[in-house]
């Protein structure tokens, strides 16, 4: 019975609603508004935080990455004039020490990075070298294009092989057999085993892994290049003895990156002079990421709570508006037997019925924009189906909040003077 | 006896306070209305025939006296209560036939049935029996607008009646209408009379009043003089 009930007012109240097409469009602007950057808020932050959790899938959760770093200058200067050769960064040993005596490591990559130009036959560019272990491969997981990736037979036979980014194999082996071909890089063969896909995702800047790379063993680097990097700089040279420029640790679970992480910091501090390394966690970049929703949120968040507010007052002042107009029908009703309860739920669905009616159309609008966002910025969005529920229960608080006090105005009529009303 | 008398009113007084002054609308009524009987209620406009029509209808409260409708002193009531009794005893009819001008005629008819909480289907049914007996079967769909005035009293009359209830006032309800569509309405009222219920009927005009059974003249808030068939 209160089933039919209820559908019969919500009937009445579309039926008057619908009489005022243009009055209850307006009035629920505000709800489509509030609604819809509720939706968009949501779906660009979800957007963000799914892209920043590739990113991290990409560089690997478990993982913790270390890199080289030039030391401040004034404290390492005396040393850089001296020798003319600065010795810095993360050594051999570390990596030993990082992969025998923590548990909770299972992998390590060591990586030595530098540049050399190359060529094949006329075509000439430079390559960024990246000395490495097959290990590499498995931490960094990056899609084999054809080919194959360096493996420990490379390593132990010290074999002059090397796998190429597809950019590079692009610009270098075009319209030739790629694989099987040599590249000249230095002064030396290079044999391309395999091509591998570019990262072409920001973010990618922290691994070693630019737009024309190329993978060659750890083993062939050090013999064919040697430890030391000349680098020439407008004007002047320099020479760097860099022994590994990063090391990629794999940790067992994600719960244990960060102890580890701070331990590897500890040990490298005891055996550095200066903090010539950096640390750091992919995970922390979730943490980042999730910081950063957090102020959009808030930020989006208080934009649709005052359009929502302002909203839930235009419906408010239409409902007033509409008692007033009113007054002789709510008259007739109390006559004919309506209790107060009975004129109060009336019109509480008809607010209702007009809140949720701008919701719908809000989430309409809300699932558009982050289409439209993404089609201007290419800025990922992702709508989730909780933020359209949840529209949905706001749409229907407002219409109850902001109807209870018209509602209740219209239930407190003295019916005499109602039915006298003009 | 007691059964009867289905409306008993002891000095029925009504004060309202108009700035510094007391106006007293009702000065000590006493009557009563019979079941089956058709009362036709006359006085000048302040004379207090309104305010009594509404102490009846448990539109409004009297200031003091009491007040018993089917055996039912009504007076010390609450709202919701009042609104029942409204709901299950009373039929009103308007002089400016109030209906509800979104609805059709079927669903203003169904109106006290909806608060009665009546089944959709049965109301529905209902409706229409109704609207048959007041010569409006034809017109369900229709919105009060598109009928005449006649009609529409009579989409007013069915409304009064779909409830069954034993009482039903009407107040003025010609007043809007030519003679000819007045003297239909009246004759319609009369018939229900005769069908067993207690009709109340507010009028200035003679010619209408004489249709009633019993009449009865108020006069500055108090009872100034009754006639009829003693029936």
């Amino acid at each position: 019975m209160t089933g039919a009930r209820f559908i019969f007012n919500i009937r009445l109240g579309l039926k008057d609603l619908m009489l005022h097409k243009g009055r209850s469009m307006l009035t629920s602007l505000g709800v489509v508004f509030g609604v819809g950057s509720v939706i968009a808020m949501l779906s660009v932050g979800e957007g963000a935080s799914e892209q920043a959790m590739n990113q991290i899938r990409k560089l690997g959760s478990n993982n913790i990455l270390l890199s080289s770093q030039k030391p401040a200058d004034d404290a390492g200067s005396k040393r850089i004039r001296r020798h003319s050769m600065s010795i810095y960064g993360l050594r051999y040993e570390d990596e030993r020490r990082i992969r025998e005596s923590y548990k909770h490591v299972t992998r390590t990559a060591p990586a030595k990075i530098f540049r050399k130009p190359a060529r094949l036959g006329e075509k000439k560019m430079p390559l960024r070298i990246v000395g490495t272990t097959p290990d590499w491969f498995d931490l960094v997981r990056r899609p084999l294009i054809a080919g194959r990736h360096l493996n420990e037979n490379d390593q132990n036979t010290h074999a002059a092989v090397c796998v190429l980014t597809e950019h590079g194999a692009r610009k270098l082996l075009a319209n030739e057999s790629t694989l099987g071909q040599s590249i000249i890089v230095g002064g030396d063969y290079f044999r391309v085993v395999g091509i591998i896909c570019s990262d072409d995702s920001e973010g990618a800047v922290q691994t070693p892994d630019m737009k024309t790379d190329v993978y060659m063993p750890l083993s062939v680097c050090r013999g064919v290049f040697g430890e030391a990097i000349y680098i020439r700089t407008s004007g002047s040279h320099l020479l760097e003895r860099v022994d590994l420029h990063k090391i990629i640790v794999e940790v067992d679970a994600m719960r244990h990156v960060e102890g580890t992480a701070t331990a590897i910091k500890a040990m490298l501090k005891r055996f550095h002079d200066e903090e010539d390394y950096h640390v750091s966690i992919p995970l922390a970049l979730l943490r980042q990421a999730e910081a950063s929703k957090r102020t959009f949120n808030i930020v989006l968040g208080s934009i649709a709570g005052i359009s929502l507010l302002v909203g839930g007052i235009g419906i408010m002042n239409i409902m007033l508006a509409s008692v007033t107009e009113r007054t002789r029908e709510i008259g007739i009703r109390r006559a004919v037997g309506a209790k107060r309860s009975q004129i109060v739920a009336q019109f509480l669905v008809e607010t209702v019925v007009l809140s949720v009616m701008g919701g719908l159309i809000g989430i309409l609008v809300g699932v558009m924009i982050p289409k439209l966002i993404t089609l201007l910025t290419e800025m990922p969005t992702i709508v989730p189906i909780y933020s359209i529920v949840l529209s949905v229960g706001i749409s229907m608080t407002i219409g109850i909040v902001f109807g209870l006090y018209p509602a209740i105005r219209a239930a407190q009529l003295d019916p005499i003077e109602a039915l006298r009303h003009e | 006896m007691a059964d009867d008398d289905l409306i008993k009113l002891r000095d029925i007084r009504k004060v309202y306070q108009m700035g510094q002054e007391q106006v007293h609308a009702l000065a000590g009524v006493s009557a009563t209305f019979k079941r089956g009987s058709f009362w036709a209620v006359m006085g000048a406009s302040g004379s207090g025939k309104s305010t009594m029509m509404n102490l009846i209808g448990c539109l409004d409260r009297p200031t003091s006296g009491t007040y018993h409708l089917n055996g039912r002193n009504v007076g010390g009531l609450s709202d919701d209560e009042l609104s029942e009794i409204r709901l299950q005893n009373i039929g009103f009819i308007f002089q400016s036939f109030n209906l509800i001008p979104q609805l059709t005629v079927l669903e203003n008819i169904e109106l006290p049935m909806f608060y009665r909480g009546l089944s959709p289907r049965q109301s529905a049914r209902r409706a229409a029996e109704t609207a048959d007996l007041v010569g409006l079967g034809d017109r369900l769909r229709h919105r009060p607008t598109e009928l005449s005035g006649g009609q529409q009293q009579r989409v007013a009359i069915a409304r009064s009646l779909v409830n069954d209830p034993p009482l039903i006032l009407a107040d003025e309800p010609t007043g809007n209408l030519d003679t000819t569509t007045g003297a239909q309405i009246i004759e319609l009222l009369s018939r229900l009379n005769d069908e067993g219920k207690t009709i109340i009927m507010i009028t200035h005009e003679r010619d209408i009043a004489k249709h009633a059974r019993q009449s009865l003249q108020m006069r500055d808030g108090v009872i100034d003089g009754s006639g009829g068939d003693g029936q």
